[in-house]
């Protein structure tokens, strides 16, 4: 609106209006009950005011009245929960072939990496129209990913990844604040996401990267040794991560898990906690040895085989071999 | 719950200077002894009620975490030792009989007996600290107690010999064991100082068969403290034991 | 029954029985004890309103230039916890329900005097514990003690100020628990449950959520302070931890919190509008289920606060539907208080105009909660100014009219003294305009994006900052009023008749202030609550004017 006295956010997402047009529809909603109940009390006070000789009529209650303004402002207020759901839902499920932008928040900047392997700190540039799937995690505290233009804001949790998604519309420059409180500069852990045609936007990709996120996750995955026991064959000691991304996995007490980004991250981090059936339990843990940006290369190292996997989605179960802890992967640093 | 006043007369209430009946357990803003009795009994449900509720926040977090790391919680459920726990449950259970035994001793003014229920039953009482106190030594002893110096590396899980156990899971499973054992058993050191003080007016010889409500409340709370202890021994001791 | 009218010096009553100091601090008069939580409650008030002062004054420019970012977020944490656990979650019931809740229902005294005593004790040390932690460094987790910030991260005295809220916690337990027995139990002969005043409906249902919620949260902090001395794990992801059971946890008291603080204002304001409107309220059993509803129903929406915290799209849908579902008994009280101004006879006294403030201030308050349960809206305004304003408009504009008003209507009875009519009414007018000037910016603020516990922003939202701030100036003047009113008639004041309202309720029979025990004789209850039919059945007896 004004410049410098805005009184309505920008509008630069596809959910913004979705969000804009149910705020408008309860504001409508609040003002006519406001109005209403303003103008009864002080309609009422003005006309009943104490005067000589004139005594209150002692009314018990209307049971047809109470009923009637129980019944239709709850139907109203379903009527609002159900608009707000599908906003939400809507929101809350990214579309099947987003990019991916992997964050990891830390206090007090946010570090973010494209798929295709460009890293910016705090600020984050994506083209008009494309639709966007961030995979989110923290360092340390809790922060919270928010951009007031796109009315797009997710938690951003240590240990688990969360995730959101946006299609960007306007070009332009528009606030990312941190508004989980996380500590000392919390109001400091701002940035920007810049919005550009798709023509700049490739412009500033190809200003240098340092190669897809996918192929330094294939580099880590050879490093820490992890194709010893992930083979591509059935011999291998661990499960054939070919075509596992995306699919239900089978595990060893009969239940059955979608392979998701937080499975694949809860495998590398806590390899007991979701036992793969038909496979011995000798993975080792990585908690301590790998970074929260090694494990989103990992992570979309896995996906990445997805694409490229062999026939079948379901890794065989491997010859029996004497259950030995194998050597642990030498520590890269980060 | 009574003021302190001259020992109840047994067999009835004496008058006093206005020739009505004098009943020196009556407290001044109660007007008869059904209410002031029904009151007390009322606030220690009450209480008891907040107690449930403060020991389930523990529950909560408990069964959240038993849920995602059954194997952990198997392991270190079986390091614990359920033989002590056993014997524990079976003493608190005799603590609660003798609570009951107490509380109609004095229904039925058996001043004698009374004592030595009451007596029974806080040596019950200190019976299960004492076998609690042993307990803790022992995980102290094997490092199980969380922090600084815990571990717990390479126990199987039960039913699963080829799996060890996540440290991190287990230390969750101990500290959920001292934190709820642990207030469980402050709940028992301040049954046992309630005890004592019934005791005490019970040696005075305060409690008639018509005014033994402190008994009656107080059994109240042990019967809870007991309950509690019975849903905590096989949630922490028995978690996937094979005989 | 009642004592006759005269002046106040002459007779005996609960106020000038005993003399000295020890006669007050080891008190078992649940009137006295009500004057002691005043005082406490009253000190505190002014605490959290320091801090919210210079939290206003560093925010009318958008950088970092009055205090460092490590004292602002002291400020924002210590302004919410003193606010909340220290003011709002006693004031009412502590002070008001302590004093009328025994008179209400013809009662000498609460079930258990000591242990009212002793909830104040508890209130006290906590108090000290409290004060203790903020002047020797403070705690900076904010008010909700997330973690693992809180946990692993803080480098403030969390652990004292977490104990500290746990020890207040039991004084709030043991009032909810005396009021629940004394309602049961102490009610005079012919003093049905239908014949009670709103007022009593309110308190029991706040009592409900006191004694079942807030040992979840005791229990929450004793896990914090644990974990933090420790490092056990529970709350750690690092440990197999989970930060989300965390805030389950804590929202399971929290939120069922907010209707302790906004029940017991909604019972005041029930009773001012009867007396006022000179007549019975409107749908007298769908208010008080309604009391009832909204204390079993707050327990089920705790989750409404987590919506963008990582719990899944079908939990999200769940305690959404809970929660408009919670909205209908709100509503429906609202719409009870206007219909009982129709075809009423009705003055504007002070009181009158805190409950007309309330009314207009927690309709908007209550609305803009719409607003949040929807999970479209609030997926944008989670954790900004919006909710910032929302729940000051209940908190500040509903809970602490209400208290206001409350005092006002009760101030003869409980002090024996009228205060100045003319500058109440001032007063309230400027609370009302100083509220609006202060709050109502901020939901624009909010839906721009403002985020919430920050001390710097973007130029743009500067001018509704300054907006905001200058609110809270006016809202500070018109507060520090009745402070000074008030004492000043205790000293200079009219003495009050015993009834000077002519209000309907037991209180109003006994003396102001009343004897220590109340009632010469137990009272015996024939008549419907709220019998202003009979009351003004004779005008030319009714009540002089008040000041």
């Amino acid at each position: 609106m004004f410049d410098n006295f805005p009184l309505w956010p920008d509008r630069a997402s596809t959910a913004a209006a979705n969000v804009d047009a149910l705020f408008i529809f309860l504001i409508i909603v609040s003002g006519l009950m406001t109005g209403l109940i303003f103008t009864a009390v002080l309609y009422f006070a003005a006309r009943y005011r104490r005067q000589r000789g004139v005594r209150a009529e002692q009314i018990e209650g209307s049971t047809p009245l109470e009923l009637t303004w129980s019944v239709i402002p709850f139907f109203v207020f379903m009527a609002i929960f159900a608009w707000g759901a599908v906003v939400y839902f809507k929101s809350r499920t990214p579309p099947r072939d987003s990019t991916e932008v992997y964050v990891v928040a830390k206090q007090w900047m946010w570090k973010l990496e494209h798929a295709e392997g460009q890293r910016e700190i705090n600020e984050l540039h994506v083209p008009v129209g494309r639709d966007v799937k961030l995979i989110m995690t923290s360092q340390d505290v809790i922060h919270s990913f928010f951009v007031p233009a796109f009315r797009l804001k997710q938690d951003v949790v240590p240990g688990r990844y969360t995730v959101a998604w946006f299609r960007a519309t306007k070009p332009g420059a528009y606030h990312l604040f941190c508004t989980q409180y996380c500590g000392t500069q919390h109001s400091g852990m701002i940035g920007s996401i810049i919005v550009q045609e798709p023509a700049q936007y490739e412009a500033w990709m190809s200003g240098g990267s340092t190669g897809p996120l996918s192929a330094t996750g294939e580099k880590i995955f050879a490093e820490l040794g992890c194709v010893t026991c992930h083979r591509t064959d059935s011999q291998g000691r661990g499960p054939n991560l070919q075509g596992v991304f995306g699919k239900p996995v089978q595990l060893e007490d009969g239940r059955s898990v979608m392979a998701d980004e937080n499975y694949i991250r809860e495998c590398i981090l806590d390899p007991g906690a979701k036992r793969v059936k038909g496979f011995q339990p000798i993975m080792p843990t990585f908690q301590g040895l790998v970074s929260e940006e090694q494990v989103n290369a990992l992570v979309a190292y896995v996906k990445s085989l997805a694409q490229t996997g062999a026939a079948g989605g379901q890794a065989s179960p491997a010859v029996v071999i004497p259950a030995t802890t194998p050597a642990k992967g030498s520590k890269v640093n980060p | 719950m009574s003021d302190s006043q001259t020992a109840a007369v047994p067999g009835g209430v004496p008058s006093d200077a206005h020739g009505e009946a004098y009943n020196p357990a009556l407290l001044h803003h109660f007007a008869t002894e059904e209410q002031q009795r029904d009151s007390a009994s009322l606030g220690m449900w009450i209480f008891l009620a907040t107690e449930v509720m403060f020991f389930g926040g523990l529950f909560c977090a408990y069964l959240i975490y038993r849920g995602w790391y059954f194997g952990d919680f198997a392991a270190a459920s079986t390091s614990i030792d359920a033989k002590l726990g056993g014997i524990n449950t079976a003493v608190l259970i005799c603590s609660s009989l003798t609570v009951v035994l107490a509380i109609w001793a004095a229904q039925t003014a058996q001043r004698g007996l009374l004592i030595l229920m009451l007596v029974l039953t806080m040596l019950f009482g200190l019976t299960f600290l004492g076998i609690k106190g042993k307990e803790y030594t022992d995980k102290f002893d094997e490092h199980h107690v969380p922090g600084a110096s815990f571990s717990f590396d390479h126990v199987p899980m039960p039913g699963h010999p080829d799996q060890f156990a996540n440290p991190s899971h287990a230390q969750i499973f101990f500290a959920l064991y001292f934190i709820m054992t642990g207030l469980h058993a402050l709940h028992m050191i301040i049954g046992l100082g309630l005890f004592t003080w019934l005791l005490w007016m019970a040696w005075k010889g305060r409690f008639t068969p018509e005014y033994h409500t402190p008994l009656e409340i107080g059994g109240l709370y042990w019967h809870f403290v007991d309950i509690v202890w019975i849903y905590l021994f096989p949630l922490l001791y028995l978690i996937d034991r094979h005989p | 029954m009642a004592i006759p009218s005269g002046p106040q010096g002459e007779r005996e009553n609960y106020l000038n029985k005993h003399y000295g100091f020890g006669s007050w601090i080891f008190t078992t008069d649940h009137k006295r004890i009500a004057l002691l939580y005043l005082l406490s409650i009253t000190f505190f008030f002014f605490i959290g309103g320091f801090f919210a002062l210079l939290i206003r004054l560093e925010l009318l420019t958008p950088s970092g230039d009055l205090v460092q970012a490590d004292t602002y977020n002291k400020l924002f944490t210590m302004h919410g916890q003193v606010m909340v656990f220290f003011f709002l979650i006693p004031s009412i019931p502590a002070v008001l329900g302590n004093f009328l809740v025994p008179l209400m229902i013809g009662a000498k005294d609460l079930a258990f005097p000591r242990i009212n005593l002793l909830s104040w004790y508890l209130y006290i040390i906590g108090g000290v514990m409290m004060l203790h932690c903020m002047l020797t460094g403070g705690v900076d987790t904010g008010w909700t003690f997330y973690v693992p910030f809180s946990t692993a991260f803080s480098n403030t005295k969390v652990i004292e100020a977490g104990l500290a809220i746990f020890v207040t916690g039991f004084s709030s337990i043991l009032t909810g628990l005396n009021f629940i027995v004394t309602i049961h139990r102490m009610r005079a002969p012919g003093m049905t449950w239908s014949r009670l005043p709103l007022f009593i409906w309110a308190h029991y249902a706040t009592s409900i959520i006191q004694i079942l919620g807030t040992p979840v949260i005791a229990i929450t902090l004793v896990l914090v302070v644990a974990e933090r001395a420790l490092h056990l794990g529970i709350f750690d992801p690092k440990l197999g931890g989970d930060p989300l059971l965390f805030q389950h946890l804590f929202w399971f008291y929290s939120h069922p919190a907010v209707y302790i603080m906004i029940l017991p204002s909604m019972g005041v304001v029930t009773e001012i509008i009867a007396c006022f409107s000179r007549k019975r309220i409107f749908g007298y059993g769908f208010v008080a289920i309604s009391s009832i509803s909204i204390a079993v129903f707050g327990f089920l929406v705790w989750a409404h606060h987590m919506f963008v915290a990582g719990i899944s799209v079908y939990a999200a849908l769940v305690f959404s539907i809970l929660s408009y579902a919670v909205a209908v008994p709100s509503a429906v009280k609202v719409f009870n208080w206007t219909a009982t101004l129709y075809k009423g006879s009705i003055r504007y006294d002070a009181p009158m105009l805190y409950a007309f403030g309330f009314l207009g201030l927690f309709t908007i308050g209550g609305l803009t909660g719409l607003f949040l349960a929807s999970l479209g809206i609030d997926m944008h305004v989670h954790d900004t100014y919006f909710v910032i304003a929302h729940f000051h408009y209940i908190m500040v504009g509903g809970a602490l009219m209400g208290y206001l008003g409350g005092m006002h209507f009760w101030w003869p009875k409980i002090t024996g003294k009228l205060y100045p009519e003319g500058w109440a009414r001032l007063a309230a007018l400027i609370v009302f305009i100083g509220f609006n000037l202060t709050f109502f910016p901020q939901f624009i603020l909010g839906y721009l994006g403002m985020p919430r516990r920050y001390y710097q922003y973007p130029p743009e939202f500067q001018v509704l900052n300054v907006l905001s701030t200058a609110g809270a100036t006016v809202l500070g003047i018109g507060y520090l009023l009745p402070m000074i009113y008030f004492l000043w008639s205790m000293r200079y004041g009219k003495p009050a008749p015993d009834n000077p309202w002519n209000a309907a309720g037991l209180e109003w029979k006994t003396s102001s202030p009343p004897t220590t025990f109340n009632f010469e004789e137990e009272p015996v209850v024939t008549w419907e609550a709220y019998n202003y039919e009979e009351l003004d059945a004779h005008p030319d007896e009714e009540a002089p004017s008040v000041g």
